[in-house]
């Protein structure tokens, strides 16, 4: 029993970026030194390649891989959204490279190969596979966060993030060992039927649920994510608050769409999480200066908001959860891929106090970063707004007023902290005595980057449609 | 009879040695006692006829993965080492959770392996379990088993990215 062409063909966008991630570690040995950066070309090559795969993959949904593998609309979703922010992050990643003197091709062929984990762990119907999935984009982030070497933060988070997270895949194994005990099988439409010890599977699955949880960054099991995403180069937080939470996101989800035991067992474990890690992510974001510490707060509360969409369990909140994660995506990269380019070198510029007056001298730039923290915040026209919405609305459906009414509670203690920031640009001037760095041109990229979020933000918040039905065709997979 | 007195050797072994780990200060005899709790591992693997699993964990835990935990406990400085404060901040909350695992152990042993729903122990002799994750591992699980090379290959990039000497500062030209 070997596997067939289809097999292969259902996984092509996982297999090219494996290749062009390859071919990037090996073109560049042979590269001379101010050469590397054009690598970036070839590792964006690769994730257009493996884009163009996924929309192409579509139309031929079905298992692969002796139903290791589902090639259905979720995994369509998951996969447009992990590549095309892999696409962006290499797309802004270049000038922040040659500006902190970096290595290029081992950045772009970590971004390319983590996804290629993301893209497996989106696709994976079978928890053994999810769990090389995760290991593989968790190693990825690893590294990429650690990529500073000099810098003692971004060592010290890194370590840090490398230890808790090897701890958390601990945890999600041991899981995955006990559900494979209890049931006899690890794919997961099997594991709901013949179960020989409920009280087994009923722990495999909670220990399953906590290392996603470590994955996703939900309270009580956020701690790192502070420390990390201030630590870690901008571009990778950018990445990190992105690509690996949704695709531990659609672990999540697909595990509580089709495990019915899981849907059942995990409401309460997702109503507490989701309430105390959107209290927890708003109210530590209000007393922060650092406004890349304040953001890495700010996404354990969006965490927060998705997993009310969980607990929900209606398809509607499903499709609504999805919808979220790439309105998320889109403010988060923006936001971050900003925050990189202002830092100036060596990330020295972060605080508060660096942002004030910023409208005066760079109106352009402060009113994107404005329109991302609006989006945050989820002011309407804009996707957070909507992404907000239908997670209340499926919230309210499946009759969790108590939950809806807690994140609108936290929505408005968001405002405090996002709108803080748009009052430094706008309406404080600097200390006289600060020092102004020089004012640095926007890099091409970056600025390609910012454009085309800035551009999808509003998008997303003003024509939600399209991708409300392609999120609403995802969440059909599950029935 | 000649069964329980296996298990109840092989379990004595590995739980002591598994305390001497902790508690030895010098690093090298924690290494040979996590040895020791590896082999007795092993043998209630055996015991279990899961000879699959009896072999990789000599194979891979005893002599690969030990191996290098002794070269580089050999490379660091243990006299530094040694001398060294421990911070354990933490002692009272290990404790805490340490005593509610043991009394949640302790219960679930009172009630007995048909409370906890477990299925009924395994026949006197399984199917010969090497050959079967054979089959499995080329088969139906071949995916997982093929990518699992890109995981080695992210590993082996970051161990040389974060290992390599740092290269002199680059002119700024």
């Amino acid at each position: 029993m070997l596997p067939a062409a289809t097999d292969y063909y259902r996984l092509l966008p996982e297999i090219l970026a494996a290749v062009f991630g390859t071919i990037v570690m090996l073109l560049e040995p042979f590269l001379r030194r101010e050469h590397k950066a054009a690598l970036s070309w070839l590792g964006m090559l690769g994730a257009a390649a493996a884009l163009g795969a996924a929309v192409l993959v579509r139309s031929d949904a079905g298992p692969a891989f002796f139903h290791l593998i589902q090639a259905d609309p979720f995994t369509f979703f998951l996969r447009l959204l992990i590549y095309a922010t892999a696409l962006l992050v290499m797309l802004a990643a270049r000038a922040y490279l040659d500006r902190e003197n970096l290595p290029h091709g081992e950045f772009y062929a970590l971004v390319l190969l983590g996804s290629v984990g993301m893209g497996v762990m989106a696709a994976a119907a079978e928890l053994v596979t999810v769990f090389i999935g995760l290991e593989i984009s968790s190693l990825s982030t690893y590294i990429l966060a650690s990529y500073r070497r000099e810098a003692l933060r971004a060592n010290e988070s890194a370590l840090k993030y490398f230890l808790l997270g090897s701890f958390a895949t601990a945890f999600f194994l041991f899981g995955v060992a006990l559900v494979y005990g209890a049931t006899g099988t690890a794919r997961l439409e099997q594991v709901a039927e013949g179960v020989a010890s409920v009280l087994l599977l009923k722990l495999g699955l909670a220990l399953v649920f906590i290392g996603l949880a470590f994955k996703v960054a939900s309270a009580p099991f956020h701690v790192w994510t502070p420390d990390v995403y201030e630590g870690a180069p901008a571009p990778v937080t950018a990445l990190l608050s992105t690509a690996p939470k949704a695709a531990a996101f659609a672990v999540l989800l697909r595990i509580a769409g089709t495990v019915l035991p899981a849907t059942l067992l995990w409401f309460w474990v997702l109503w507490g999480s989701a309430a105390l890690t959107m209290f927890v992510g708003n109210l530590a974001a209000l007393v922060q200066s650092n406004v890349k510490r304040m953001l890495a707060y700010s996404s354990i509360a969006h965490a927060g908001y998705i997993l009310v969409a969980l607990a929900a369990g209606t398809e509607a909140a499903y499709a609504a959860a999805l919808y979220y994660l790439a309105a998320y995506a889109l403010m988060k990269l923006g936001a971050f891929t900003l925050v990189a380019h202002l830092a100036g070198r060596g990330e020295r510029r972060l605080t508060l106090e660096d942002y004030a007056g910023l409208a005066r001298r760079e109106p352009v730039v402060a009113a994107t970063l404005s329109l991302y923290l609006l989006s945050l915040l989820g002011l309407p026209l804009t996707a957070g707004f909507l992404g907000k919405f239908y997670v209340f609305v499926a919230g309210l459906r499946a009759e969790l007023l108590g939950l809806v009414v807690l994140a609108a509670v936290n929505t408005l203690l968001g405002a405090y902290y996002y709108l803080r920031v748009i009052l430094y640009m706008y309406f404080r001037e600097p200390d006289p005595t600060y020092e102004h760095a020089a004012r640095e041109p926007v890099p091409a990229g970056t600025g390609l980057v910012l454009a085309a979020t800035a551009a999808g933000t509003l998008l997303l918040g003003i024509f939600p449609g399209h991708l409300m039905r392609i999120a609403e065709l995802a969440a059909a997979s599950f029935r | 009879m000649v069964e329980q007195f296996t298990f109840y050797f092989f379990a004595a072994l590995a739980v002591i040695s598994a305390v001497l780990v902790v508690t030895v200060r010098n690093a090298v005899y924690s290494a040979v006692f996590l040895i020791t709790t590896l082999l007795a591992t092993a043998g209630i693997f055996l015991q279990l006829r899961a000879e699959f699993l009896f072999v990789v964990q000599i194979i891979l835990y005893v002599g690969g993965i030990m191996v290098l935990f002794v070269f580089v406990v050999m490379l660091v400085d243990l006299d530094v080492a040694l001398r060294q404060v421990q911070f354990n901040r933490q002692k009272w909350v290990a404790l805490l959770v340490v005593l509610a695992v043991a009394g949640q152990l302790v219960f679930a042993l009172a009630l007995g392996s048909e409370a906890l729903g477990l299925p009924a122990a395994a026949p006197e002799s399984l199917e010969p379990n090497t050959e079967s994750v054979g089959l499995r591992l080329f088969e139906s699980y071949m995916l997982p088993f093929e990518i699992a090379s890109i995981l080695l290959l992210v590993a082996m990039i970051g161990a040389v990215l974060l290992g390599k000497r740092q290269k002199p500062p680059r002119s700024e030209a």
